[in-house]
């Protein structure tokens, strides 16, 4: 059991990371990775909407949409998977805007803190991917909540781990061409290589 | 009539949605690792980014200002509905291969970007060319992407044989590295170092 929970944070840290393995988030991940200040932010701001949407819509998906979910309201055999892409963008607009409202009032350093990339969150695609991945991988309640923590982990340790690199690359002498956006791909592409390494391992 | 066209053309080497304006990154890279799915991918993205961008404009006057993103992300969700049931139905296993990356087209930058840029302020017309010039740009980059990715990582294209691989008698070994992630971010970068050689006045100052 606690194994199987250890395994699934394990594989969504290293062995899959959302950033480097599936490419997943990447406009912000490029974009907000100037600084390791706002991208240690930011990897926060993840890390929390993460570990609380994919198990919310993993209670969604489970009663609501998929097939025979709805038996226990007296609806047998009722089908409502298409719906999925929908709701689930849905309740991460909303999730995020309930963060937002909860934060001002009750952690208004945090919140100032985080500032705009709060409410981005919500068209970052890794959050979506995640509930997706959830779907797909059919996990329950417990697991889905350990692969969400664990997926926004492993998001933010990429970001903060490529804003560290950039910040050295300043003073380095990069060719024209290449200085700015398409460095930032090589390293990225590096990181990757390096997360590659990790492949194989279970516990 | 020459402004129609530029809003078509301009996209794909000039303002490139991936090469430039960094949107739409996540499925350029996931989808490339061969032609077919490249393909798919990009003939969605194209139908997603042109209708949505046609309707939304058509509806420019109507929407509040104040929730325009809910109701902006409606309309693509509902299209992009429309484009997952159609490849699940049609092409069931190509659907498999690309597991959630067309549900990800919602949270495509690009949509959602020339929806809030061009859509929210032009005629229905001019915003699907628009649409329909950024959606190719993007295409245009995945293509190369995948092509390269699939000849040099197992020698075939669109799962023709173009490099004779030493295991089936030929001469080519394939480079496994192009198959992994690595080699896709690899590649765009050093696609956006060519493009930006041709055209230097993209260079990013700094």
């Amino acid at each position: 059991m606690l194994e199987n929970y250890l395994n699934i944070f394990i594989r969504a840290v290293f062995i899959e990371n959302m950033a480097l393995a599936f490419f997943l988030g990447m406009c912000t991940f490029l974009a907000v990775s100037k600084k390791v200040e706002t991208a240690a932010g930011l990897g926060l701001a993840v890390i929390a909407v993460q570990t609380i949407t994919v198990p919310v819509n993993s209670l969604i998906h489970r009663y609501l949409l998929r097939e025979g979910g709805l038996a226990w309201a007296g609806l047998e055999g009722v089908d409502l998977t298409f719906l999925g892409l929908i709701c689930y963008i849905g309740v991460i607009a909303a999730i995020v805007q309930i963060l937002e409202l909860f934060l001002d009032k009750h952690m208004p350093r945090l919140y100032a803190a985080l500032g705009i990339f709060l409410p981005l969150i919500t068209v970052n695609c890794m959050i979506l991917g995640g509930s997706l991945f959830m779907v797909e991988r059919n996990y329950d309640f417990g697991e889905s909540l350990v692969f969400g923590f664990g997926s926004g982990s492993g998001w933010a340790l990429a970001i903060v781990g490529l804003a560290g690199i950039r910040e050295k690359l300043k003073y380095s002498r990069i060719p024209a061409g290449l200085r700015g956006l398409g460095i930032t791909f090589i390293v990225a592409g590096l990181m990757s290589l390096a997360f590659m390494a990790f492949s194989g391992i279970k516990l | 009539m020459a402004k129609l066209k530029e809003n078509l053309f301009r996209p794909l080497f000039d303002n490139n949605p991936i090469a430039l304006q960094i949107l739409g990154i996540c499925s350029a890279l996931a989808v490339t690792g061969r032609m077919e799915t490249a393909l798919v991918m990009s003939l969605a993205v194209i139908c997603v980014v042109a209708l949505s961008s046609a309707v939304i404009s058509l509806i420019r006057r109507q929407i509040p200002d104040s929730i325009r993103i809910i109701v902006q992300m409606t309309i693509i969700a509902s299209l992009v509905i429309i484009v997952d049931q159609t490849i699940q139905a049609f092409l069931p296993d190509l659907s498999r291969k690309l597991s959630v990356f067309v549900g990800l087209i919602i949270t495509n930058c690009i949509v959602l970007g020339r929806a809030e840029a061009f859509a929210m302020k032009h005629e229905p017309g001019a915003a699907f060319l628009d649409g329909l010039g950024n959606g190719l740009g993007y295409s245009l980059v995945l293509l190369i992407v995948a092509s390269l990715r699939e000849i040099f990582g197992v020698g075939t294209w669109f799962g023709l044989t173009v490099l004779k691989t030493a295991q089936s008698g030929g001469w080519y070994v394939p480079n496994g590295l192009m198959l992994l992630p690595p080699s896709a971010f690899f590649i765009i970068g050093l696609l956006i170092w060519a493009l930006r050689t041709w055209k230097p006045e993209q260079v990013e100052k700094g």
